[in-house]
């Protein structure tokens, strides 16, 4: 049977998030949290290739302990298996770091036949997770899919979205797509498996369950890149705001218009 | 970083770790095998190993020589015999960069044809471009290959890549392949005395940007988003020397067959308009982006909007600016009830002239833009419409 992993992200609800300014690093205290909105569609696209050829379906999640919320909730759809990549020398990873968790904690479980990405995550937008994944793993990914079309034995068929045309791919086994928004709706939650989906385990890996225990290549620690500052946005000189009655500032904007079209 | 060792008792000299070598460090002399200095340590050689001659030794002492990595080089994207306008955006700022402290600027392009490139090219400020033929079409396997084969033979120290969809493919492959940093979405890039690059991003879509530096390992890697720099203007000064690789792209391998392709019909996108109307949050109810849609059509530009509205499903997603859509940089924009968060505004800072109309004084909008204008959008507008129109009936 096909083995699948999808991996998704629990993110505040709000974009406007809030760092820590000595750290750099996120603080997701006192928070509301969500499942990243984008990974939808990866779980469903899973599912369905699970109701199509049969499959297992995997999730992996990366976080803090209240992280396996977003594990539940993918239980609730219908996913098979959880793990909780978690663990306090995890926290504060880059692109590079949190690629490699997420690799170590797949590794230890399965080698899965198919790897599912949501298209970016909405507190970090950066869209490069999935492809440093694939990297890790030394397996092929394809970015931006639009449509499955179609599943063979040692092989997957997908659609792309480039910049000037779609994209017909054929990707061996074992292999990592990351799905647009728009490839599958995904399902609401059953209620059955919303209730089954409490009493469902959550694997935790941590630091002491991964083949490489060296903390150093994880976290903060592991990671090349490091927030040496964070600030608001640069304010340009402010320009005086305009109060007028709404026709005088009609008239303003129709005489800037024309300013600037000369 | 991590050192080869081969074991030549139990090397048989079978050659498949030299022909493998993505840096073509490894050599054969008599009946020894030798690492060059071009040796990443990728480990690549190890898996071809068909008796498990070669061994990684760990070497985490071993600090960076940071004087090894210079220079900048910028992944021009190419695709039909063009050269992407993101990639004279990213030559621009690499310019000002490699002016700032020395460095030269290189340029790689990969694809079919490349050598169609050079007429595109010849007038830039680049050292020397490398024109590596290959495949046609996007692989993220190949392309990477090849990108990273030519890092590891000019060994940069900044490489600049386009935040586009196949830059975006192809970037994370090659921080990983260098075990480096990789910044994405960069909205100002400052190279510090101490070749460290220094990189600006709008962090977690909130109202904050973030500083941030790869200080421990080079390349450094960054992605800029299409429409984030300015575009540099060509100029006969330049002259370009062109290196021509015909090998590497063949011999580099992927494992994506392409079946087909299907050209996706050019529409004039929000990126390419002169005059854009943006719609924020304070527009009430789905029918009143009638209304701006028409103050759009009049002023001859396009209706796009922000993040908010995209997610209640009112517009498409192609007609989004921000961080998660679109950059822009026309010569006019227009927000209507737009708050100006700082996803947002990191797509709007090319703009050259920002009329912001919003309600609320405190606005962040009201901080970068030209013209801000304290009211409300439903008495504003109309009246504007209705002055347009007139004029026109004037003419």
């Amino acid at each position: 049977m096909m083995k699948i992993a999808v991996c998704i992200k629990q993110v505040p609800a709000y974009s406007d998030g809030m760092m820590d300014p000595k750290t750099g690093v996120m603080l997701r205290d006192g928070l509301e949290s969500i499942l990243n909105v984008y990974d939808l569609p990866a779980i469903e696209t899973a599912l369905k290739i699970k109701e199509e050829v049969g499959a297992d379906v995997h999730i992996f999640t990366m976080g803090p302990s209240k992280a396996s919320a977003v594990i539940r909730e993918a239980y609730s759809m219908g996913a098979d298996r959880g793990y909780l990549i978690s663990d306090k020398s995890f926290s504060g990873a880059d692109v590079l770091a949190t690629s490699y968790a997420l690799t170590q904690g797949m590794k230890l479980v399965e080698d899965y036949d198919l790897i599912l990405c949501g298209k970016q995550t909405t507190d970090g937008d950066t869209a490069q997770v999935s492809g440093a994944i694939a990297k890790w793993l030394k397996i092929p990914h394809v970015n931006w899919v639009t449509k499955i079309v179609g599943i063979e034995k040692d092989s997957i068929t997908v659609s792309q979205m480039m910049e000037e045309e779609i994209v017909t791919l054929k990707i061996p086994y074992p292999c990592l797509l990351s799905v647009e928004p728009s490839i599958f709706i995904p399902r609401l939650p059953s209620l059955k498996l919303k209730i089954g989906s409490k009493k469902k385990k959550i694997e935790v890996l941590s630091l002491v369950d991964m083949e490489d225990k060296e903390e150093g290549n994880y976290g903060l620690a592991g990671s090349p890149t490091k927030v040496e500052r964070i600030f608001p946005v640069h304010r340009t000189e402010q320009q005086k705001i305009i109060e007028k009655d709404s026709r005088e500032a009609a008239k303003y904007i129709l005489e800037v218009i024309e300013n600037i079209n000369k | 970083m991590a050192d080869i060792i081969i074991d030549m008792e139990k090397c048989i000299l079978c050659g498949k770790c030299i022909i493998n070598c993505p840096f073509s460090a490894i050599e054969k002399f008599d009946d020894y095998i030798v690492l060059g200095e071009n040796c990443k340590a990728c480990g690549q050689c190890r898996e071809v190993c068909p008796v498990e001659a070669i061994g990684m030794e760990e070497n985490k002492k071993e600090t960076l020589d940071k004087n090894e990595w210079r220079d900048i080089l910028v992944y021009i994207e190419y695709h039909h015999n063009r050269v992407h306008p993101i990639s004279y955006q990213l030559i621009g700022k690499a310019y000002e960069l490699g002016v700032s402290i020395g460095y030269d600027v290189y340029g790689i392009v990969v694809g079919k044809n490349t050598e169609l490139s050079k007429e595109q090219l010849k007038n830039y400020p680049l050292k020397k471009v490398f024109l590596y033929e290959t495949e046609e079409y996007f692989k993220s396997d190949l392309y990477e290959e090849i990108l990273s084969s030519c890092i590891g033979s000019i060994k940069p120290s900044v490489v600049l890549i386009g935040g586009t969809l196949e830059g975006r493919s192809l970037a994370p492959r090659a921080a990983i392949e260098f075990k480096t940093g990789l910044t994405a979405d960069c909205t100002e890039l400052i190279l510090g005395e101490n070749t460290d690059l220094v990189q600006i991003r709008p962090a977690f879509g909130g109202n904050i940007m973030a500083q941030i530096v790869t200080p421990d390992t080079r390349p450094q890697l960054a992605t800029v988003r299409y429409n984030v720099m300015k575009p540099i203007e060509p100029s006969l000064d330049h002259e370009v020397e062109f290196i021509l690789d015909d090998e590497i792209g063949h011999k580099a391998s992927s494992k994506l067959t392409i079946l087909d392709t299907i050209p996706t019909p050019k529409i004039k996108g929000i990126q390419e308009q002169e005059t854009l109307v943006v719609a924020g949050k304070g527009v009430k109810r789905k029918e009143d982006l009638a209304m701006l849609e028409e103050l759009a059509n009049l002023l001859g530009g396009e209706l796009a909007s922000t993040r908010g509205l995209v997610e209640k499903g009112w517009m498409t997603s192609d007609r989004q600016i921000g961080l998660s859509g679109q950059s822009v940089r026309p010569k006019l924009l227009i927000t209507c009830g737009v708050s100006g968060s700082v996803q947002f505004m990191a797509g709007i800072g090319g703009a050259e002239n920002i009329i912001a109309i919003n309600s609320d004084i405190d606005a962040r909008i009201f901080s970068i833009a030209h013209y801000p204008i304290l009211g409300d959008l439903y008495e504003i507008i109309p009246e504007l419409i209705g002055m347009i129109e007139e004029k026109g009936k004037a003419i």
